[in-house]
C-alpha cells in the first residue's frame, strides 16, 4: 500500500450533526482521510454510520458542520458543481446498487455517458468497461443481467462501477454484510489490489472487525454520534475501555 | 375535541402533499428545457409503454363500443330513434367515454407500473446510486417517463376510440343491419372539431398526469418493499381522483369555449 500523506486531508468533517426529529443520529462527528489512507469507521447497528457517509456525498442533508473534500466545502456547492466533485468520489452501497433492468455492461457505461468528455477519460467506452471490468475479474459477465450473478458478483460489479470514473477517493458502505466469509475475504483483497492499482483514499464504514483488521490504516469507533475511539487496530484493540473492548469481543 | 384534531391533521398531511407535488412538477418543468436530453431513454419509454398498453386498451375498447352500443339499444329502438346510434355512440366515445376510460385502464397499467419501478429502485438505493455517479436520476427516470405517458396516451386514445367505435359498428351491423360504410359516414357526420380538439387537449393532460403521480410516488417511496407497495397503490389511486378532477375542469372549460 502507498504510504499515507498526513498534510493535508482529501476528506474533512466537522462537526457534523444530524437529527431526524427528535432522534439525534450525528451528533458533532469529525472525521479527516488523508491521501493514500484506508480509514475505518466502525460501530453498531443504528450508530449514524451510513447516515455519515451519505450526508458526505450529499444524499442527505446535515443539520449543521461542514463537509469538505478536496477544498471544496459540498453543503455550499450547487447541483452542477456537486456533480462534478461526485465524479471524484466512487461509491459502493451496502446493496450493490446495480441497476437492474440494465445489464453489466450498461450499469458501467452509465456515469460514463455524462462524464467521460468531461474528465478527458483515455480510451473509448468499451475499452474503460473492460477495464474496470477486468479489475474486479468479471470480465466474462458483461452482457449478464444482476440478477443473474451471486451476491459477491453483485459486489464486484458495483465495485468497478464506482471505479468507472477513476476517482480518488472510494466510500465503502458496509463492503462485506451480507456475503459469505470466502467471497467477504476476497471482496477485502479486492479492495486492496484496487487502492494499489488506482491509487485511491478509502473511507469504510463496517462492523466487520476483520475487514478492519486487514484494511485499515486508521480507525475511528463511532458511538451516539461522536468519535468515541481513535487509533490503528492494534492500539484500539489493545485499549482498556470496557465499550472499545465489548466492540471486538462481540 | 379529537375529532377536530384527525380533521386538521388530514388537511395537513393533505396540503403538504398538494405542495410536495406541486413542488415536484415544477421541477419537471424547470429540468425537461435544460440539456443534456435523454431522447434514447424517451424513445424507450414511449415503447415501452405504448407497446405494452396496447393490447389492453384495444380489448377494452372493443368490449367498451360493443357493451356501450347493445346497452343503449333497446332505448333508442323504444324511441324509434335507433338511427341516432351511430352519431350518439361516436361522439359520446369521442368526447367523453374513451379517453376516460382508456385513461384510467392506463393509470392501472402505466401508473402502478411506474410507482413500484421507481420505487423498487429508490428502496434499493438504485436512484442514490445513480446520483452519486454525478448523473440526474429525475432527468434520466422522471422527465423522459412523465414525457412518455404525455405523449403516448393521446395516441393510445385514438387507437382505443378507433376500436371502440369498430365494435359499435359490428354490433350495428349484426343487429340493425347497418352496413360500415354507412355506420361511419353518420359517426364522422356527428363529430365536429369541438369534439375532437377538447378530448385531444385533455387527453395529453390525462398522460402527464398519469406518469407526474406515478414518478413522485414512487420517487418519494420508503419503507422497503411495503412501501413499493403503497407507491403503486397510491399512483392509481391518486391518479384516478385526479384523472376525474382534470376532466371536470376540462367540460367546464369545453362547455365556456365550444
Amino acid at each position: 500500500m502507498e504510504s499515507v500523506n498526513k498534510i493535508s486531508p482529501v476528506l474533512e468533517l466537522k462537526d457534523l450533526r444530524k437529527s431526524f426529529g427528535e432522534n439525534h443520529v450525528l451528533n458533532g462527528f469529525n472525521l479527516k482521510l488523508y491521501k493514500g489512507e484506508n480509514l475505518v469507521v466502525m460501530g453498531k447497528s443504528g450508530s449514524g454510520k451510513s447516515v455519515m457517509i451519505k450526508c458526505l456525498v450529499g444524499l442527505i442533508e446535515a443539520d449543521s458542520g461542514s463537509i469538505r473534500i478536496k477544498e471544496h466545502d459540498i453543503t455550499k456547492l450547487g447541483q452542477n458543481e456537486l456533480d462534478i466533485l461526485r465524479t471524484e468520489i466512487g461509491f459502493l452501497f451496502q446493496g450493490s446498487a446495480l441497476y437492474d433492468s440494465m445489464t453489466v455492461r450498461e450499469n458501467l457505461e452509465f456515469p460514463l455517458r455524462r462524464h467521460k468528455k468531461k474528465l478527458e477519460l483515455k480510451g473509448n467506452t468499451e475499452t474503460l468497461v473492460m477495464e474496470a471490468l477486468t479489475n474486479v475479474g468479471l470480465a466474462q459477465s458483461i452482457d449478464l443481467m444482476p440478477a443473474e450473478l451471486s451476491g459477491g458478483m453483485q459486489r464486484r460489479v458495483a465495485l468497478a462501477r464506482a471505479l468507472i470514473l477513476k476517482p480518488k477517493i472510494i466510500l465503502y458502505d458496509e463492503p462485506t454484510t451480507g456475503l459469505d466469509p470466502i467471497t467477504s475475504k476476497e471482496i477485502i483483497q479486492l479492495m486492496r489490489t484496487i487502492q494499489d492499482t488506482y491509487n485511491t483514499s478509502s473511507l469504510i464504514i463496517t462492523h466487520d472487525v476483520d475487514c478492519a483488521r486487514v484494511i485499515s490504516n486508521r480507525m475511528i469507533l463511532l458511538v451516539d454520534g461522536v468519535n468515541y475511539a481513535e487509533g490503528t487496530y492494534q492500539e484500539l484493540i489493545a485499549s482498556e475501555d470496557p465499550k472499545v473492548q465489548a466492540f471486538f469481543k462481540n | 375535541m379529537g375529532k377536530t384534531k384527525t380533521i386538521l391533521d388530514n388537511s395537513k398531511v393533505f396540503f403538504a402533499e398538494v405542495g410536495d407535488i406541486s413542488y415536484f412538477t415544477g421541477r419537471f418543468f424547470r429540468e425537461v428545457f435544460k440539456p443534456p436530453f435523454e431522447f434514447k431513454e424517451l424513445l424507450r419509454q414511449c415503447f415501452y409503454m405504448g407497446n405494452r398498453s396496447l393490447l389492453l386498451v384495444v380489448v377494452t375498447g372493443f368490449i367498451l363500443g360493443l357493451v356501450f352500443t347493445l346497452q343503449s339499444r333497446p332505448t333508442l329502438t323504444d324511441f324509434g330513434a335507433e338511427s341516432w346510434m351511430p352519431s350518439m355512440v361516436g361522439v359520446s366515445i369521442v368526447r367523453e367515454i374513451g379517453p376516460v376510460i382508456i385513461a384510467l385502464i392506463c393509470a392501472g397499467r402505466i401508473g402502478s407500473g411506474i410507482g413500484a419501478e421507481l420505487g423498487s429502485m429508490r428502496v434499493t438505493e438504485q436512484i442514490d446510486a445513480m446520483e452519486v455517479s454525478g448523473t440526474n436520476p429525475f432527468k434520466y427516470l422522471v422527465v423522459t417517463r412523465i414525457m412518455a405517458t404525455t405523449l403516448m396516451l393521446p395516441l393510445l386514445i385514438v387507437i382505443g376510440d378507433t376500436v371502440a367505435l369498430l365494435g359499435s359498428a359490428l354490433i350495428e351491423n349484426l343487429k340493425g343491419e347497418v352496413s360500415y360504410l354507412l355506420y361511419f359516414n353518420q359517426v364522422f357526420d356527428a363529430i365536429t372539431y369541438a369534439d375532437i380538439i377538447p378530448a385531444t387537449i385533455k387527453s395529453f393532460f390525462f398522460g402527464f398526469a398519469i406518469g407526474l403521480i406515478g414518478c413522485y410516488k414512487g420517487y418519494y417511496c420508503s419503507k422497503g418493499t411495503v412501501g413499493v407497495g403503497e407507491a403503486s397503490n397510491a399512483a392509481v389511486v391518486y391518479t384516478s381522483m385526479l384523472l376525474f378532477v382534470i376532466d371536470f375542469i376540462a367540460v367546464f372549460i369545453t362547455d365556456i369555449f365550444f
